[in-house]
């Protein structure tokens, strides 16, 4: 890997003693706090991007003691497992983080969502987590973290469907608004972050908030974690300075033979080869969550399609009917195009399905179902249909 | 069914009977038996003072609460797509082979059952399962027949 002419970074895995960056943390301002995210240009690492600072702010605005920090690390978007390897390895970055975003809002309660897959990881994170309690007590400062697990469900990553699951519900999304900050957990005033983006907080007030705020464009400030797979000979996770272009990540990571790369996951947009050049990875052109998957000639662009969209068809809540039916209709659709039992004009009416989707689906999941669906059938429409 | 209401009574005692402690029980309770009966619901509901309309809804939106009979180890393959594009099917089939039951079936012995799951984060080290809590990783048809044969033995 010496070859790479995108920028490595070393903030996320980078061994730091959390003690002396939060005794300095602690004798700052919670505006002050707030202000340096804001001026990182800090947005959020789980894919939609909301500007940190600006939550961490809305928050703080709330009024009354009854606060709440939750960390976000139920990664189930397909092709994403940074955060796993961000809790195996510096777990006391998150919490830290965690306990920064508390300082900034005034919370003394903390929870993380941890999804079931990563069970494994408890023993380790609760041992972790002991020593932390056991710092911040020593620093006099009154906050606690508590583990909580999922049970296999794709929608909890959902930040809405997520507090139903704390509370102890079905994983179903609430309607927006109100938004976490005004009412989130338990109903409560709520900043609920991404595993990663609370690690960037925790090294922003290490290095300031200039140094985060030097890397990367104007639309995306700083760096992120990327988790690569598929046809690549190099599949893993490499944190990259925001900006590149999808060409300049295939000449890195592809096999020679790459055909189109899915940014996002399941949730995100195929960008096809011809496409590479101008396709900027990065809020100014194709957000992700960190999932990056190649893909080179001999897959069919259809078996991906159809694999996402099994995914969809069962993790759909089933709240709302655009997505829960609209998520069957776009599978059967293309099944019935590939048979033959539709023709292929038939695509375009599953276009304007999925178009539907985006609009009237009650939440994330079923709005951005949209995004791989029509991305895939425009570029690669003989594929899904011979 | 003693076994179980003592089992339950256990769990509520750990976790508490708050609304938000039922997900944490009905977890405990999968991981000491490996699925919910209709009567550890019932149970449950009468502990924490719920319906057991609303335990039983609640438990069965989630696919890691299992609600039907399973083995003492749940075997779950990948099969999203990056584990799909490594050879999930090949990992699938030598399983169904050496365990002698399809997919969705639990062994006679009730030792292993097995499943499909969605993305449980391993797509750079594709093929991967989940056996219980513990993932395997980079599978290939012999080395999933080695892991097998380990826990065969327990």
């Amino acid at each position: 890997m010496s070859k790479i002419p995108v920028q490595r970074v070393d903030l996320i895995f980078e061994k730091i003693t959390c003690k002396e960056i939060f005794e300095k943390v602690l004798q700052s301002k919670p505006e002050e706090i707030i202000q340096s995210v804001i001026d990182s240009g800090l947005k959020g690492r789980g894919g939609a991007g909301f500007p940190t600072g600006l939550k961490w702010q809305f928050a703080a605005r709330e009024k009354g003691a009854d606060k709440y920090i939750v960390c976000n690390a139920d990664e189930g978007e397909p092709g994403t497992f940074k955060d796993r390897e961000i809790l195996d390895e510096v777990p006391e970055k998150v919490f830290c983080g965690m306990a920064i975003a508390s300082l900034a809002i005034g919370a003394k309660i903390g929870y993380i969502y941890l999804r079931g897959e990563y069970k494994f990881l408890v023993p380790k994170l609760e041992n972790k987590l002991a020593e932390f309690q056991q710092l911040m007590q020593d620093l006099g400062h009154d906050f606690r973290i508590e583990l909580r697990l999922g049970s296999g469900a794709y929608i909890c990553g959902e930040e809405s469907a997520l507090f139903e699951s704390i509370e102890g519900r079905r994983g179903e999304p609430r309607n927006k608004p109100p938004y976490p900050t005004k009412s989130g957990l338990f109903h409560k005033p709520t900043c609920i972050n991404n595993v990663e983006t609370l690690v960037y907080t925790v090294m922003i007030q290490k290095y300031g908030a200039m140094h985060f705020r030097e890397l990367g464009t104007k639309d995306s400030r700083g760096s992120k974690v990327f988790s690569v797979s598929g046809d690549t000979p190099t599949a893993g996770i490499y944190e990259l300075e925001l900006g590149m272009s999808v060409r300049e990540f295939v000449d890195v990571f592809g096999d020679g033979d790459t055909k189109a790369v899915q940014v996002g996951g399941a949730a995100g947009f195929c960008v096809p080869r011809k496409r590479f050049d101008e396709t900027i990875i990065g809020f100014e052109g194709v957000p992700t969550g960190g999932s990056m998957k190649l893909f080179n000639s001999s897959r069919s662009m259809y078996n991906v399609l159809h694999n996402y969209l099994d995914f969809f068809a069962e993790e759909s809540c089933g709240q709302c009917t655009p997505c829960r039916v609209g998520c069957q209709q776009l599978l059967k659709g293309i099944e019935a195009v590939k048979k033959g039992e539709k023709s292929h004009k038939y695509l375009d009416e599953l276009v304007k399905l999925a178009a539907t989707m985006k609009i009237a689906a009650k939440c994330g999941l079923g709005q951005s179902v949209g995004n791989a669906f029509s991305s895939i059938v425009e570029n690669f429409k003989e594929e899904i249909i011979y | 069914m003693i076994i179980n209401e003592e089992l339950v009574k256990e769990a509520v005692k750990k976790h508490g009977s708050s609304r938000a402690a039922l997900i944490p029980v009905l977890q405990e309770l999968v991981a000491g038996k490996n699925y919910l009966s209709d009567l550890d619901m019932v149970e449950v509901a009468r502990e924490m003072n719920l319906s057991a309309a609303d335990v039983y809804g609640t438990a069965t939106f989630y696919s890691f609460l299992d609600t039907r009979p399973r083995g003492k180890y749940v075997i779950r393959v990948c099969k999203t797509i990056s584990c799909s594009m490594k050879g999930k099917n090949a990992i699938l089939a030598t399983i169904e082979e050496t365990l002698k039951i399809k997919l969705g079936e639990t062994t006679a012995d009730r030792k292993f059952s097995l499943l499909e799951t969605n993305c449980i984060g391993w797509c750079h080290k594709a093929p991967a399962i989940l056996i219980n809590d513990e993932p395997y990783t980079e599978l290939t048809p012999k080395k999933v027949t080695e892991v097998l044969r380990e826990y065969i033995k327990q």
